[in-house]
């Protein structure tokens, strides 16, 4: 599956500066670990070491959110957009 | 339902005494200032937040896009993820970007917590605090980088 992944500002300079690049998965997981391959200045930034999101990373595939979908496992197909964008929280 | 508080007016904005490091400005129209002021007030005393949307090389906000504090707290705030996207997706087929955020402070001063630092999401954002502390709301503006806080210039023109 080819995907197209919208970067958020803050990880666009590890992407050379792209705003939106394709890579290839299956589900967010593999998309994700796709991104990092290619991008490896991504590494760290959307998964924690146990391999789960990052509690202030978002990842949308085209509407919704994944953790109200199948979290890393959710499938993706053809076509789809899958954004990323930082979870915008404080105190 | 959050309790309303009856004021519509906003001060501008930077202490006149503040010195700002970093030569970056936010510029905005009072429009803008008061939309935010008013979004805070009735949120509270629940924190309310926004985006900010306008050009990221010049920090002149454009639209201001009050959001849901998903958090639904008096200390904390968290933007409604949905709001996010949609939002960022309008700006981006605009020409334009979410370069900011804004947020109140009920009780304290427009000063970032150590928690707005921490979780701060974007070195190239403005950080706007309103601070409903006293009877007029107050509106400073910050830029976060590497945990270093730096004050910038509010620049309010036109209505």
């Amino acid at each position: 599956m080819s995907v197209e992944v919208r970067l958020p500002t803050v990880l666009r300079p590890a992407a050379g500066g792209q705003s939106v690049v394709s890579v290839e998965g299956a589900t967010i997981a593999e998309v994700l670990g796709s991104l990092q391959a290619r991008f490896p200045g991504v590494e760290g930034q959307l998964l924690t070491e146990d391999g789960s999101l990052h509690r202030f990373v978002n990842v949308y595939v085209n509407d919704d959110d994944v953790r109200y979908l199948d979290k890393l496992d959710t499938k993706v197909e053809d076509g789809d957009v899958v954004s990323i964008l930082p979870a915008v929280a404080g105190g | 339902m959050p309790v309303c508080r009856p004021r519509t007016t906003v001060t501008p904005v930077s202490h006149p005494e503040a010195g700002f490091e970093t030569g970056s400005s936010l510029s905005l129209t009072r429009r803008h200032l008061e939309e935010m002021a008013a979004h805070c007030l009735s949120c509270y005393p629940e924190e309310g937040c926004g985006l900010l949307v306008g050009e990221l090389s010049t920090g002149a906000v454009v639209e201001v896009h009050p959001t849901d504090n998903v958090a639904a707290s008096a200390q904390v705030y968290t933007v409604d993820p949905k709001a996010h996207l949609r939002i960022d997706r309008a700006a981006e087929e605009a020409g334009l970007a979410v370069i900011g955020v804004f947020h109140s402070h009920t009780h304290t001063d427009p000063w970032p917590s150590p928690t707005d630092v921490r979780q701060a999401p974007d070195p190239g954002w403005h950080y706007v605090l309103v601070s409903l502390r006293h009877e007029v709301p107050s509106v400073r503006s910050y830029r976060i980088v590497d945990g270093n806080i730096s004050e910038e210039q509010v620049v309010v023109s036109g209505q």
